[in-house]
């Protein structure tokens, strides 16, 4: 079990060095530069901050800085792959280990990335978390009962629902919800700033509108999972035995039916996040989502590199403690 | 023979009851595993429905200029009024009160909104169409190799793809269309090209496992060993035994590759990173669903009708889409992925 968990960890390093140099790529691909201002900055001003953020180095690797170093007649071989790794990006990935991004190029260097995303991502969090309690506390149940009524009104009204639920995508909902609200019932669903510092009554509506997705998935899923195990042995056995129907359910059919459960809440882990980019836009939310897409318009490269890093990371992250999981709980994953 | 009984009809997991003998199957005639699939796909209302809705809408995509009441493009705020609402909603202002010439009202310049939705059907059909075909071509390939050939080809090909997997897919897209979306190459075809590109290059990783589960248990069975006896070389025996056995999951996996990217479109298009919208007056692509919904929301308490008509429009379509995707796979009894 170490072994199989040490291994999965693990994973997370290649998938994010990967992600990091394709970004890393693609924004050098970008056209414009951090300095780009409507008035042009002078060549010297401009010279400077690029010296100032090592953004005069080569891009990938620097051979030029071995040879000067080499030619200083330097042996150390440390001293050497130093001067040889002294490039932008493996400068960017040496300071990824102690979480440092780097300035945010919107701010002109006053702020930096992992600042903003300390100050916006616990508010990100919250309204994560209420949609993901909000999807699993209901829609466990819901899936339950559709399936122990199977064919009744409860399982096909639960079907309709999770059905539009999986198919309309969360932004629609979102933008139906704010028309409807604040044009049909003169409520604006808009909320002032101070009200998302604690865990109040803001977070409802945006964490359930985010929720949803991953509540319908959840439905289906519990569903059919459930109505495979009903029809299993070890269910009919249990209820020869003169089980009561609540052992039944309980003992025999939800220990086994809600393990595949656990492979949905990886991929709701990224619908989380990508879901709170436009939710959070909608609906005004001050968090990292928000600030993303403000980074998007302002083009602001390091700020959307960092940021989307940090979501990768976190995906994968999250992939792989429903990994570890789901080998804690079928012992017969840790062996694939 | 294992893959055989997944085509072999058999009572859905949805539905327990044998299948009840009918016409030419209890005359002894037989029937052919389409025709098996067909007719259960077809007794399924809601797939028919989704069916007909998305060929009303390549209806729709083909006969614009037909269809659309003005021209989607023209900018004319004298006659057409700027946030004019939709035809059924009076509004103090005359300029502003709907009227049945622009059924759901204009745009900030006098654009008709139900011509530009009529037309933005185009660009949203080909999205959602375009990117699925790529995505088959580069990973059911990927699925057969990794799986037919095994051994080091499969290690390294199933290592890429779990890198390709754990990319989160709507963040490569948004930093693609970034980067790129000001180059040369970005502002072909205003951006529908780059957009396209985009949608095609990550997506490909389910559409590879699943071939490559599905190659995986069919190269055991007997009538590939047979084929191989037979002296057929690697080529005839993936592409003629082991591909159309394979077919039905990869056929069910692809319906669902649509809704996703209709869907990537909006959302690149609401945060203004989509496709940019034409004004040649004859463009044959002038808008999007996605720009829509991006100067929809920027307008929605003037002219709540630029914001709800093409929400509307991204979720019937996904929802027709999903229905499509629901029946096929009940159709062809392939198992909901875990």
């Amino acid at each position: 079990m170490l072994r199989f968990v040490l291994r999965r960890v693990l994973w997370v390093v290649p998938v994010v060095l990967v992600v990091a140099a394709i970004t890393f790529a693609l924004m050098h691909r970008a056209p414009g530069g951090p300095w780009d201002r409507v008035k042009p900055i002078p060549a010297a001003t401009r010279a400077n901050l690029d010296a100032k953020f090592g953004l005069d180095k080569p891009i990938w690797i620097n051979p030029g800085a071995l040879r000067a170093e080499r030619d200083r007649g330097t042996v150390n071989p440390f001293v050497l792959g130093r001067a040889f790794a002294d490039s932008q990006f493996l400068n960017y990935l040496g300071n990824l280990v102690l979480f440092d991004f780097g300035p945010s190029y919107q701010s002109r260097g006053t702020t930096t990335v992992q600042e903003i995303i300390g100050a916006k991502f616990p508010v990100s969090a919250k309204l994560g978390m209420v949609g993901l309690v909000f999807a699993v506390v209901v829609g466990i149940p819901l899936g339950v009962l559709a399936a122990l009524r199977q064919r009744s009104w409860v399982d096909h009204l639960t079907l309709a629902v999770s059905t539009v639920g999986v198919a309309v995508p969360s932004f629609v909902i979102a933008i139906m919800l704010l028309i409807v609200l604040s044009r049909r019932f003169g409520v604006s669903p808009l909320r002032r700033p101070e009200e998302w510092d604690g865990l109040g009554r803001a977070y409802l509506l945006p964490g359930i509108v985010l929720g949803l997705g991953v509540l319908a998935v959840l439905v289906r899923l519990t569903r059919s999972s459930l109505l495979e195990v009903k029809r299993q042995d070890h269910v009919r056995t249990a209820r020869a035995k003169g089980l009561a129907e609540g052992m039944v359910v309980r003992r025999h059919m939800l220990r086994n039916g809600l393990i595949p459960i656990v492979t949905v809440l990886g991929p709701a882990g990224a619908e989380l996040i990508t879901g709170s980019i436009i939710v959070e836009t909608i609906f005004n939310v001050p968090g990292l989502g928000r600030e993303f897409v403000d980074a998007i318009a302002a083009r602001d490269y390091s700020m959307i590199m960092g940021t989307t890093l940090f979501y990768a990371a976190l995906i994968a992250l999250a992939n792989v403690a429903v990994d570890v999981a789901y080998g804690y709980l079928d012992p017969r994953i840790r062996r694939a | 023979m294992a893959a055989r009984a997944a085509l072999r009809p058999r009572p859905t997991t949805d539905d327990p009851r044998p299948t009840p003998l009918r016409g030419a199957a209890r005359l002894g005639t037989p029937r052919s595993l389409r025709g098996d699939a067909w007719r259960r796909f077809r007794r399924n209302h809601l797939a028919i429905a989704g069916a007909a809705y998305l060929v009303l809408l390549v209806g729709v995509a083909a006969f614009a200029p037909a269809i659309a009441p003005q021209n989607p493009v023209r900018t004319d705020v004298k006659v057409a009024g700027a946030y004019r609402q939709a035809a059924w909603v009076e509004d103090a202002n005359p300029k502003r009160t709907g009227s049945w010439e622009y059924p759901l009202g204009t745009d900030s310049v006098g654009r008709d909104v139900l011509s530009r939705l009529v037309y933005g059907a185009r660009v949203s059909l080909l999205v959602g169409f375009l990117p699925a075909v790529a995505i088959l071509a580069i990973g059911v390939p990927i699925g057969l190799v990794a799986g037919y050939l095994g051994g080091l080809v499969d290690g390294l090909l199933m290592r890429i793809t779990d890198v390709v997997y754990a990319f989160p897919a709507l963040l490569f897209f948004i930093v693609m269309q970034v980067a790129l979306g000001e180059t040369r190459f970005g502002g072909m075809l205003n951006g529908l090209v780059l957009l396209l590109v985009t949608l095609s290059v990550l997506s490909w990783t389910g559409i590879a496992r699943v071939v490559r589960g599905a190659t995986l248990e069919l190269k055991e069975a007997e009538f590939v060993l047979a084929a191989r006896s037979g002296g057929a070389g690697i080529g005839r025996v993936i592409g003629r035994h082991v591909l159309p056995n394979a077919l039905a999951p990869v056929i069910v996996a692809a319906a669902f590759l649509a809704p996703g990217a209709i869907v990537a479109e909006a959302i690149l298009g609401y945060l203004g990173i989509g496709i940019r919208p034409d004004v040649a007056l004859d463009a044959p692509l002038p808008s999007s669903w996605g720009t829509m919904i991006f100067d929809g929301y920027r307008a929605w308490q003037s002219q709540a009708w630029m914001l709800i008509a093409p929400s509307l429009a991204v979720a019937l379509t996904t929802l027709a889409c999903t229905f499509v995707g629901d029946g096929l796979r009940d159709a062809l009894d392939v198992r909901e992925g875990r």
